[in-house]
């Protein structure tokens, strides 16, 4: 079984987002981590992007799959995490201890739009059925 | 008999006295090089080993030895039509006449190779409704990017800036909407309805003023043929778009129906699935695509052309959309692709189609009691079923029956694929099968199914006595290793 | 006629009817509306033949072509007449490489997966480059290739392209990169036939050049190399492998991308194709190179074993957001290039590139001495050069004679230019002769 964290926004994507004052970390979800399986690589965007409502700021790779990452909120990147180049296991052994970018959002009424953990639970159990 | 034997990398064998003397000893004067190149000089030899030659033919031949083939046995592979390849289109190609002509010769030298690609030419056109065709296109997904192409070429002649976007089933090949995306186009998915094919209702609602086209296999990736054909490509022509046909699937309906009747505008043809050139390991193959005559300016230069005083190319083509690759195309595969055309004719191609079917349809009918059938429909040349029984009571994965065919002496079908049916075994038999062929095969994948029940640590142990056995794929991607660092 | 069928139509209705299907209902799904009903065909020919009629059209056609082992050839541009050994037909021709697919299965296709890792071993040597695929269709359409995965990494969408490559290469690129929204910019030569000028302002996704050129000059890679880095583009080169044989590696140089056509590697010219295509590249750029890649594991017993690996970057898995399209390479014609550098091995391929490179300068000197020609180009070549037609000498009519003589000459170019290649198997002799005749066919003019 998964674990959803509670202090996390989600995205239908499977991405988490955990804010902080005006910057958003994201990473991937536990969920989506079990989907993909061991992870055979990991990029994160690098800083100075800006991007828009699902623009890319990442991606992960296992064996068989391949997964984007997609911004739930609009912003400039601000830190990237490139630890996860040389060792994508760690977002297998922690998934939500794994951010890949740090945004500043430009418009933090976006998180509006994502679900709490009780609905991200709820729709993860959709997803499986 | 076959021995198979540990071959350790090329770059392990050689000896430092050795050196190969296939060429003749040089008899003009030999210039000073070094000062000749300069800086662009390389003093060192290259990093390569010198290898004798029956230890380089040991070699290679060890290795084929490691090699399923067509001709080892029944290679059910889905989409992949592993078909017999003739041995005699071997010996065509390799003709002096054929194998030893320069791409620049002048035409007046190559009447022949000409000759053969018009002839080539008009029997594709005949085999697909079809006006006009390119040969340049290498390969299968080659030939999708170059008829795309032509339909981008149309609708930028045309002035439809609007049309961005290209109509793809679910049930698509992934190489579909990777070309219409290296195309510049953006790809909207078209659903399949509970038979498995194209959904009219879901169609009608992608359709749009922003359509450039569709692609569609057909028979579909399931095997299914769509009866509804004709309205689909009325659909999408009445929105302005135009219908590209993925000739992946075309064994099965040769002579018998043709994508130009069907309402598709162009086509890619897999010579090396349906017209039985062989398939090399992964390659080479070649892709030509047809088009109707409102298509044909558009095609790559250069084209071949018959005039009264013979066979020439055409290079002059002011609306081309331009080259996908240097010189005509893979010319020493078409040559095995005229023979077969040749060898066959209507009836014969006719009657391919019709054992494909049968072939494919007897083994359906053995197996469906064993495995889950993804559609209960009439397959055409092929038909997908599922290990979900399987996996659901045994936890066993689809891979694990596709490993454990190995055992049996069968290569596997395609698996995990269409996407759209999970745990899915797509097969193929193809019509070069025998009865007792395909009874060894159904049979095969009925004890499978038991041993499932009886002793499924037999079957997640699959396969025994390979030269290797279910290598580490994760560690491969990880490391990295892609070159011999010796 | 049903020449490849082991099963008679009654045979089929017997089969089918004992799992209770009608073989005359098998095609019930397609309407009858959609049935093929037209009987009048242009090409095709309502029954099939025998395969000894085959034999005798095919070898009748075949008859009809001029052919490189029996006529002087002088043709390069892009194909090249080099020596295969005897051994690697047979070897190829083994039907386990042969009618083979795409090695998915690892454990029943150790043959195709370690000639695949040994021809991606021995382009990477050739070139001095960290990684290469297991081949692309042609050098065209891999210089293509390049140019799209130079915009992936760089995130820009224009390339320069050198007026020295191929112009089929620069066309093929122009065709890719049109489909992509990608801008091709072609630069010029100088008068030494070298790429010289490049654009000093950023923007540009990668500098693209071919060395040797079409017109055999060889190029300075390290000035690419530095006039590309110095804007943030990428170095890409298409590089012809012999030529490796004698001259600095591109990846010894900092050029980051290496494409090329390895067709030279004894693979016959069969009009054009099938050859092979090449690309190696930087490790930093691996996963947005595009093709099959074959790399080195364990078995779950610890037995060395080769896979299809870093696949996450391929149409199966990506659909729409993978690197190409591409999904066969040319494994077959990459085998044999591999049996072929393994028979030749080192001291061999270094013998046919210096070869290649003292008989062009020979046949060079040769051609000048008869004050007919200058050189198009005064700079280093490498098997092949471009001369330009002094006076009114008309290079075409000189072909036309000269294939009276069963000689192909040069290529034109632009009606006053001739590109002429050797290699190792041009004799001394037919060079002597060839340019004999053709100071005795000019003179008649």
């Amino acid at each position: 079984m998964t674990t959803v964290k509670e202090d996390r926004l989600y995205a239908k994507t499977h991405e988490w987002v955990e804010v902080e004052g005006n910057v958003a970390a994201i990473g991937i979800t536990d969920f989506a981590q079990d989907q993909l399986g061991d992870l055979v690589y990991a990029e994160a965007e690098p800083v100075d992007i800006d991007v828009e409502i699902d623009d890319l700021v990442g991606s992960v790779e296992s064996v068989k799959m391949a997964s984007d990452l997609y911004s739930p909120v609009a912003g400039k990147i601000i830190e990237s995490n490139e630890s996860i180049e040389d060792a994508p296991e760690q977002i297998n052994e922690d998934a939500f201890g794994t951010w890949f970018v740090k945004i500043e959002m430009s418009d933090p009424s976006q998180l509006d739009g994502l679900m709490d953990a009780e609905a991200y639970k709820k729709f993860c159990e959709e997803e499986s059925a | 008999m076959t021995m198979l034997k540990d071959t350790p990398l090329i770059f392990t064998k050689g000896s430092k006295s050795f050196k190969s003397s296939y060429i003749r000893p040089l008899d003009v004067e030999m210039p000073d090089l070094a000062a000749y190149y300069g800086d662009s000089y390389r003093a060192e030899l290259p990093d390569m080993p010198n290898v004798d030659e029956i230890t380089a033919i040991r070699h290679y031949t060890n290795l084929s030895n490691k090699n399923f083939s067509v001709e080892v046995g029944t290679y059910p592979l889905g989409s992949c039509t592993m078909k017999y390849n003739p041995k005699v289109n071997e010996d065509m190609a390799a003709l002096p006449g054929f194998a030893n002509l320069h791409p620049y010769q002048a035409c007046e030298t190559v009447q022949g190779s000409l000759e053969l690609l018009h002839d080539l030419e008009l029997q594709l056109n005949d085999l697909t409704g079809m006006d006009a065709f390119t040969f340049q296109p290498a390969a299968g997904a080659h030939g999708e990017l170059t008829g795309i192409l032509l339909i981008k070429a149309y609708h930028e002649d045309k002035g439809h800036t609007k049309r961005d976007t290209i109509i793809i089933p679910d049930a698509a090949h992934g190489t579909n909407p990777a070309t219409a995306a290296m195309a510049g186009y953006k790809v909207r998915e078209v659903k399949s309805n509970e038979h498995g094919l194209v959904d009219l209702d879901a169609l009608a609602e992608v359709l749009g003023d922003d359509v450039a086209g569709l692609m569609l296999t057909n028979p579909n990736t399931l095997g299914l043929f769509d009866c509804n054909i004709d309205r689909i490509t009325q659909m999408v022509h009445d929105c302005g778009g135009l219908c590209y046909y993925d000739g992946a699937n075309l064994n099965p309906i040769m002579m018998q129906a043709r994508p130009g009747d069907m309402g598709f505008d162009c086509v890619h043809l897999n010579v090396h699935k349906s017209l039985s050139t062989p398939h090399g390991g992964g390659g080479p193959g070649a892709g030509p695509v047809g088009c109707k005559d409102f298509l044909e300016k558009y095609l790559p230069r250069p084209v071949v052309v018959k005039e009264d005083d013979g066979y020439t190319l055409d290079y002059d083509r002011p609306h081309s959309l331009g080259m996908m690759r240097s010189f005509i195309g893979s010319f020493g595969v078409l040559v095995r692709t005229y023979a077969y055309m040749l060898r066959n004719g209507v009836e014969g191609l006719k009657e391919v189609s019709e054992g494909a079917v049968a072939n494919a349809r007897y083994i359906m009918e053995r197996v469906k009691d064993y495995y889950h059938l993804a559609y209960d429909e009439d397959c055409m040349h092929e038909f997908v079923i599922s290990s979900a029984w399987q996996k659901e009571k045994y936890g066993i994965d689809t891979n694990d029956i596709a490993k454990r065919l190995i055992d049996y002496g069968f290569h596997p079908p395609t698996v995990y694929f269409p996407l759209i049916v999970h745990e899915a075994m797509m097969i193929e038999p193809t019509e070069t099968e025998t009865w007792r062929d395909l009874d060894a095969l159904a049979q095969a994948l009925i004890d499978i199914a038991k041993e499932c029940e009886s002793n499924p640590e037999l079957v997640k142990g699959a396969p025994h006595g390979t030269p290797i056995a279910r290598p580490d794929e994760t560690r491969a991607a990880k490391d990295q290793i892609l070159t011999c660092t010796d | 006629m049903t020449a490849y069928l082991p099963m008679g139509r009654e045979e089929r209705r017997e089969m089918l009817a004992s799992v209770g299907v009608d073989l005359d209902h098998l095609f019930d799904s397609i309407q009858e509306s959609q049935r093929l009903k037209n009987t009048d065909f242009s090409g095709l020919q309502k029954e099939g033949v025998s395969e000894f009629e085959v034999v005798e059209r095919l070898t009748a056609l075949a008859n009809l072509n001029k052919r490189t082992d029996d006529y002087d050839s002088y043709l390069g541009a892009g194909f090249y007449d080099h020596y295969q050994p005897a051994a690697v037909k047979h070897l190829i021709s083994r039907t386990e490489y042969l009618t083979a697919y795409t090695p998915y299965q690892a454990e029943i296709s150790q043959g195709t997966l370690q000639a695949i890792f040994e021809w991606q071993s021995y382009i990477s040597r050739l070139s001095g480059m960290d990684v290469s695929n297991a081949s692309m269709y042609d050098g065209a359409s891999a210089a293509a290739e390049a140019a799209l995965m130079a915009c992936r990494e760089k995130r820009l969408y224009k390339v320069f392209v050198s007026a020295g490559m191929h112009p089929e290469y620069i066309e093929t690129i122009e065709t890719y990169c049109h489909a992509a929204g990608v801008e091709v910019e072609v630069g010029a030569l100088n008068e030494a036939g070298q790429t010289v000028e490049f654009p000093a302002e950023k923007g540009y996704a990668a500098f693209m050049v071919q060395s040797p050129n079409f017109y055999g000059v060889v190029e300075d890679l390290s000035l690419v190399v530095e006039k590309a880095h110095a804007t943030g583009a990428l170095a890409a080169a298409s590089c012809d492998l012999i030529s490796l044989a004698l001259l600095q590696r591109p990846g010894d140089l900092g050029v980051d991308i290496v494409t090329g056509e390895a067709q030279a590697l004894g693979i016959p010219m069969s009009f054009g194709g099938p050859g092979v295509g090449y690309m190696a590249v930087t490790q930093k750029l691996l996963r947005k190179m595009p093709g099959r890649i074959a790399g080195e594991t364990v078995d779950r017993d610890g037995k060395t074993s080769y896979v299809l690996t870093i696949q996450a970057r391929e149409q199966h898995i990506r659909r729409e957001r993978a690197t190409s399209n591409i999904c066969t390479a040319q494994a077959l014609m990459a085998t044999s290039a591999t049996i072929w550098l393994a028979l030749m091995g080192s001291s061999g391929i270094r013998d046919v590139a210096e070869q290649s490179a003292a008989k062009a300068l020979y046949l060079q000197e040769k051609l000048l001495a008869t004050g007919l020609f200058e050189n198009t180009y005064d700079s280093p070549v490498f098997r092949e050069f471009a001369l330009t037609a002094k006076g009114d000498l008309d290079l075409n009519k000189l072909n036309q004679d000269l294939l009276a003589e069963k000689i192909f000459g040069g290529l034109v170019v632009d009606d006053n230019r001739w590109l002429l290649a050797v290699t190792e198997k041009k004799s001394k002799q037919a060079m002597d002769k060839f340019v004999e005749t053709v100071v005795r066919l000019a003179k008649a003019q």
